[in-house]
């Protein structure tokens, strides 16, 4: 391959380090006025009275609208249809957008927003998963779901689960619990819309702008061909900027009501309200185990905070079962997941969406499981791995898998097996998974998940597709891929992307699907147009198509410009289109849209850290990561990405937290919410591990995500090796460790972390045959 | 516009006057009056590093710069880093290194590697890290960044 | 965006003339250097004056120079990476250029004044928040309520002293020249605080502090050590500032004075003083440190677990007279 795993550089890295690249909050027009938002100060309030008048008589302000001018409700799933862009009955968190003002300047907007009066009735909000669970004080948060404050709930059971705990010579519980935190883009959500001729546009830094097309047409009443979305290049998403928002609507109600371009760019604190971040989730799970670290069945139960909407939370209840299976080959499988409403900031989907908090307590707990039969912890693992071109119990198709190679390699080059052992010194082992898509699409349909046109013309090739660059490098990959194809180099390719209006449909920069899908419809268009091209050049050659040989701007001996040519003239207009929808993968059973992947990543990391007895402070020393990424299109892109996924990660595990007092959010600056500066962070090591995906486009998985989810448990298993205490709760600060230690000097239970899981009444599971296919022996 | 002030300042070797509030920081009178949109803003509060330019020479936040702050001195924002089409080292290092993925916090981290570099030819892994230890990057895990500035450095060195 | 909320600006052509401006308009009008600390509270809302008066552009304000008799003058509006750079300054007084360094991150210390550092308002994270959260939440007694956010039972405000730089000044004895409207005046570094949050320096509002003052200190060694989350930008959740002078491997004289644990630096005068006359033992430094920590009473206004901070007292203690010792 040419260009294809060559460490070119990214088609949008010059504008980018000239400052030239434009984003949302770049953008102005001619007469634009500016958006503000007023937000809810109160968690939980019944709005009684909202006075517009001396908001409406300042100076500059052109419009205030308020949840009146916007009574349809919408939400990212069919199924959780439960939010205003303005709310106008009730406020369900601190920050809950009530109203919107238009004006000259943003100064004026935001003076204007403070003068509107709000009479609200104050109720009791609800602000942990206990309280969510029982019989609430007030009304319940929203008029669906329930018993008390529960959104939603599921109970699936896959095998013999009694069975296999009989078989079992050792059994154990543990209780864990995943703080929740947030994405923390570097850029503030921003969006302007326009309203010209009966059509509206809007740019907005979003990583679904088909979602956000598709909920401007329902929420405004417009039909769809009336919108356009542009997802305008992205300082920064990590699934923060999935949803559609209020600031999104509002701008778009705005134009269409004053007729100029609006925009909103949220402050900062704003972001943390609007922040749709990780699930805090409690987890109980229960294992049994043969005396030679074979599982024999698994129990697994999670509770999720999910803060006041739905946003994807049905979908990440569901994660937080799911991909417990995609590493370790469990017979038995059951499954209780409920996640409930709280007064607190709307949680949704984060880089790894529901799955880093069970695989943190998968790999904590098997660490532990190893611990008690005095085996070695990746024994144990190596002993359950799942092979490749087998199913799992809850029908989860495995294909490529590269587990065996990524622990081999990062074993070696971590030296992992003879580390020193010493006081204060540990390391520590973890693997994980992630789709490379999801298998399906969130709202029910038979359509292509990605769809990708290319033009050719005198002016040289154009691809046009849905798919969102939010910096992961997607753009460069479907130009790769393209160029690959046509015997070009990325830099010639002219791409349109992102742009609901231009571009024909991709589903979203989320669940890693991009390189996946839009890679394999930019490659089916690729295909077309390269067989096109070879036919004229062929013809012209006095050879067969199958002969030419693409390379360097070439055709066979033709220049790709006169290929072009001969082309157009054979054929006239030149465009091909692609698509891609994945197999149908969902198992026989109510749930199973959440898990099915067309492919699966696998991740090993190894941790190395010193933590201080006298203090707990850690400081991590270096980060092995072995990734199993198929094939990877651009090498630095990919490093870049696992490099990214082990900061996240590393954050995550030592100090992000979207805290809470009560229902104040704590910490809403990025001062007071931590994440990494450089001096924090670690040397990285990364390994690629390629195994050449059969349906990836050139076999490649994804990379985005996986690499974040080992990190976390790596961290805590070598907080363990280094002091023999378990910290089953992060963030894992310092004066975790401490309490943990102390416990440990008192003759406790040597951990920190949650006591105990609460009981749910979760539903009676459904049980679910077993697929037909031969799973490893016990 | 009885409160406006006249400021004068350097930007990128350009001499300006502008009418501009007092209360305005040097980060809104670059975007918003002069349309230098290069400089980005992610805390507005001297949190973040985003809204780096160097002030003679020096990387400071233009998010909490007031206007008398700055005036008579030399402003450089990431749209003065290049020579016209030719891209100064630190960019195309950082563009073959990969240190850019979202490139919103890339403006500031390029203003003050060169800051760095111009005082230190030939800094450390560790020296790097200081320098870039105020401007917050969540895309790359400074990783890439480094290098970037090691290749830049090596470049510029010999 | 997050902006500022209108002011005017004034240029003073001199400390005496920022001082009767700020005295005239009383309320109104804020002294301004660097504004690292000042321009993102004015963000905030936690002050609102109509007045600025910048002083960072008076040369008269910018000295960095020995003094005659070995001591050191700096002048106010001199940035923390300045004093980062000095020689003079890192060989004699290690622990003021450890504690300057330490301070936030690169680029605000580029702009951020050793004065402005000394006079950092006191931090709470019920306070230092935007107004719209300080509304949702209740505001506090520092500014816009009546009522303390952290401890509610008496009207005390326990906002944190949050400089770096003071607790070596005070260590160190160093001294400060006030320019009011009729006059300086010198006073030691340590008079400059008090026990409240919110009156947390004796310093007149209008009065300009023009410069810092180190006495000679030949035999000195000193040190600073921060605790904060992370390795940059974090203000200090607790500090310690040693001096010390040995001679023949005993100490003569000591200082130990705390950062980030009360609304002002804390001066444990009497744990000091049990140094003096031993040479730098272990157990006597880990006793000392016990006993320099156990008045302070951290309590939850900031990061990290107070209880955890309470205990790392101690900890500071003894890396500072360690490190100070070395």
């Amino acid at each position: 391959m040419r260009v294809v795993g060559k460490p070119l550089a990214k088609v949008d890295a010059r504008a980018k380090v000239t400052g030239s690249t434009l984003y949302a909050d770049d953008l102005i027009f001619s007469d634009t006025l500016f958006c503000k938002l007023l937000r809810s100060p109160h968690p939980y309030a019944r709005i009684k009275h909202m006075d517009l008048n001396a908001a409406k008589a300042v100076e500059g302000v052109v419009a205030v609208i308020t949840g009146n001018d916007l009574p349809v409700k919408y939400g990212i799933l069919p199924i959780s249809q439960d939010e205003h862009a303005l709310e106008s009955e009730k406020v369900r968190y601190v920050g809950d957008p009530v109203a919107a003002v238009a004006a000259f300047d943003e100064e004026t907007a935001a003076l204007a927003a403070e003068k509107i009066r709000v009479e609200y009735e104050v109720l009791d909000p609800v602000t942990s998963i206990e309280e969510a669970l029982s019989e609430p004080t007030d009304e319940p948060i929203h008029d669906y779901g329930g018993p008390a404050n529960i959104h939603k709930m599921a109970a699936l059971s896959f095998g013999d689960l009694e069975a296999g705990f009989a078989e079992a010579d050792h059994i154990r519980e543990d209780v864990f619990f995943y703080g929740g935190n947030t994405h923390l883009p570097m850029e503030q959500h921003s969006a302007i819309a326009t309203y010209v001729n009966g059509k509206l546009t809007l740019w907005s830094s979003t990583q679904t702008p088909h979602y956000v097309h598709r909920t401007i047409s329902k929420v405004l009443d417009l039909p769809m061909q009336a919108i356009r979305v542009v997802a305008t290049p992205h300082g920064g998403g990590f699934g923060g900027k999935t949803d559609p928002f209020s600031h999104e609507l509002a701008v778009c109600k705005l134009a269409m009501v004053t007729g100029k371009p609006v925009k909103c760019t949220l402050t900062r604190e704003e972001v943390f309200y609007a922040h749709r971040g990780r699930h805090p989730v409690l987890m109980w799970v229960r294992t049994g185990m043969k005396s030679n670290g074979r599982i024999t069945a698994m129990h697994f139960k999670t509770a999720l905070d999910g803060g006041a909407y739905g946003s994807y939370g049905v979908a990440t209840m569901f994660y937080t079962g799911a991909l417990q299976t995609t590493t370790y080959d469990i017979p038995a499988y059951r499954f209780e997941g409920a996640r409930v409403f709280t007064n607190k900031a709307p949680c949704g989907p984060k880089r790894g969406h529901g799955t880093p908090q069970p695989r943190f307590a998968l790999e904590l707990h098997l660490d532990k499981m190893a611990e008690d039969l005095g085996l070695d912890p990746v024994e144990v693992r190596r002993r359950n791995y799942v092979s490749p071109n087998t199913t799992t119990v809850n029908w989860l198709r495995i294909t490529s898998c590269g587990l065996e190679e990524i622990t081999d390699q990062v074993l070696q080059a971590s030296s992992y097996v003879n580390r020193q052992r010493a006081v204060g010194h540990g390391m520590g082992f973890a693997v994980a998974s992630y789709l490379c898509g999801a298998g399906l699409p969130i709202y029910w349909n038979k359509l292509p998940h990605s769809e990708c046109l290319i033009k050719l013309d005198r002016g040289g090739v154009t691809v046009y597709c849905g798919a969102t660059d939010i910096g992961q490098g997607s753009d460069t990959v479907i130009a790769t891929l393209v160029a690959e194809e046509l015997g070009l180099w990325p830099s010639d390719i002219r791409l349109v992307t992102g742009d609901t209006g231009f571009a024909p449909v991709d589903l979203g920069s989320y669940s890693s699907r991009v390189t996946f899908m839009a890679g394999n419809a930019a490659l089916d268009a690729a295909r077309k147009l390269r067989n096109l091209l070879a036919e004229v050049a062929a013809e012209s050659m006095g050879c067969l198509p199958g002969e030419i040989v693409t390379g360097d701007g070439k055709f066979g001996t033709l220049s790709f410009e006169e290929t072009t040519q001969l082309a157009q003239e054979r054929f006239g207009a030149i465009s091909t289109v692609g698509s891609y929808r994945p197999p149908d993968l969902a198992g026989p059973y109510k749930g199973s849209g959440v898990g099915p992947s067309p492919a699966y990543s696998y991740s090993a990391a190894v941790v190395d850290i010193d933590v201080d007895p006298e203090t707990g402070i850690i400081k991590v020393n270096k980060v092995w990561l072995a990734h199993d990424i198929g094939r990877s299109i651009n090498p630095v892109s990919v490093r870049g990405q696992v490099e990214g996924g082990v900061y996240m990660g590393l954050g995550e595990a030592l100090m992000e937290e979207q805290a809470y007092r009560k229902a104040m959010p704590k910490q809403p600056s990025m001062l007071d919410y931590k994440s990494l500066t450089s001096v924090d962070m670690p040397e990285v090591e990364t390994i690629l591990v390629e195994t050449d995906d059969p349906e990836g486009p050139y076999g490649a998985k994804e990379v985005g995500q996986g690499p974040l989810l080992p990190v976390v448990p790596a961290v805590v298993s070598a907080v363990h090796d280094a002091l023999g205490v378990w910290i089953d709760q992060v963030p894992v600060t310092p004066d975790k460790i401490m309490k943990a230690l102390d416990a440990k000097a008192k003759g406790q239970a040597p951990r920190f972390g949650p006591k105990s899981f609460p009981d749910i009444a979760y539903p009676q599971y459904v049980k679910v045959d077993t697929p037909h296919v031969a799973t490893q022996a016990i | 516009m009885s409160d406006s002030v006249i400021a004068n300042f350097d930007v990128n070797g350009r001499s300006r006057e502008v009418l501009v509030k007092p209360y305005h920081t040097l980060l809104e009178i670059l975007r918003e009056d002069l349309g230098l949109t290069g400089t980005k803003h992610g805390c507005e509060l001297g949190e973040c590093g985003a809204c780096t330019v160097l002030v003679d020479g020096l990387p400071q936040l233009s998010c909490l710069l007031l206007p008398h702050q700055v005036e008579g001195k030399e402003i450089t924002t990431i749209e003065g880093l290049a020579e016209g089409d030719e891209l100064h080292p630190l960019q195309e290092a950082f563009v073959e290194a990969g240190a850019v993925q979202c490139g919103y916090c890339t403006p500031s981290m390029l203003l003050t590697a060169k800051a760095l570099l111009e005082g230190d030819p030939s800094p450390s892994r560790q020296e790097i890290a200081e320098a870039l230890s105020g401007n917050l990057c969540r895309c790359t895990g400074y990783e890439a960044i480094t290098r970037a500035v090691e290749l830049a450095a090596t470049r510029m060195d010999t | 965006m997050l902006r500022l909320k209108p002011f005017r600006y004034l240029r003073p052509a001199g400390a005496e003339e920022a001082a009767a401006i700020v005295a005239e308009f009383d309320g109104e009008a804020m002294l301004v250097a660097g504004g690292t600390d000042l321009v993102p509270k004015l963000k905030r809302r936690q002050m609102e004056p109509s007045i600025l008066v910048g002083i960072s552009h008076l040369e008269e304000l910018r000295s960095l120079r020995s003094t005659p008799e070995g001591g050191m003058e700096i002048g106010a509006a001199i940035t923390l990476a300045e004093v980062t750079r000095n020689k003079d300054l890192e060989m004699h007084w290690p622990g003021y250029v450890q504690a300057a360094s330490l301070v936030s991150s690169p680029p605000l210390r580029n702009l951020g004044t050793i004065g402005g550092n000394l006079m950092v308002d006191t931090r709470c994270n019920y306070y230092d928040m935007t107004y719209e959260w300080r509304q949702a939440a209740g505001f506090c007694l520092k500014k816009d309520g009546d009522a303390c956010r952290v401890a509610p039972a008496r009207p005390h405000c326990w906002a944190v002293s949050s400089s770096d730089t003071a607790p070596v000044a005070i260590a160190l004895d160093a001294t400060a020249v006030l320019a009011g409207p009729e006059g300086r005046r010198e006073v030691p570094v340590e008079s400059l605080y008090q026990d409240d949050g919110i009156h947390y320096t004796t310093k007149q509002p209008y009065e300009v502090v023009t410069s810092l003052h180190f006495p000679p200190r030949a035999g000195w060694r000193s040190s600073y050590v921060k605790l904060r989350r992370r390795g940059s930008i974090d203000f200090p959740i607790g500090g310690a500032a040693v001096a010390l002078v040995i001679e023949g491997g005993r100490i003569i004289d000591s200082r130990i004075v705390l950062s980030g644990v009360a609304s002002h630096p804390v001066v444990a005068v009497e744990a000091a003083s049990y140094l003096v006359g031993h040479s730098l033992d272990p157990e006597l430094v880990a006793e000392v440190a016990d006993h320099a920590a156990k008045p302070v009473k951290p309590l939850d206004n900031a990061d990290l677990a107070y209880t955890w901070r309470k205990r790392m007292v101690k900890w500071l203690v003894t890396q500072a007279v360690l490190e100070a010792g070395k």
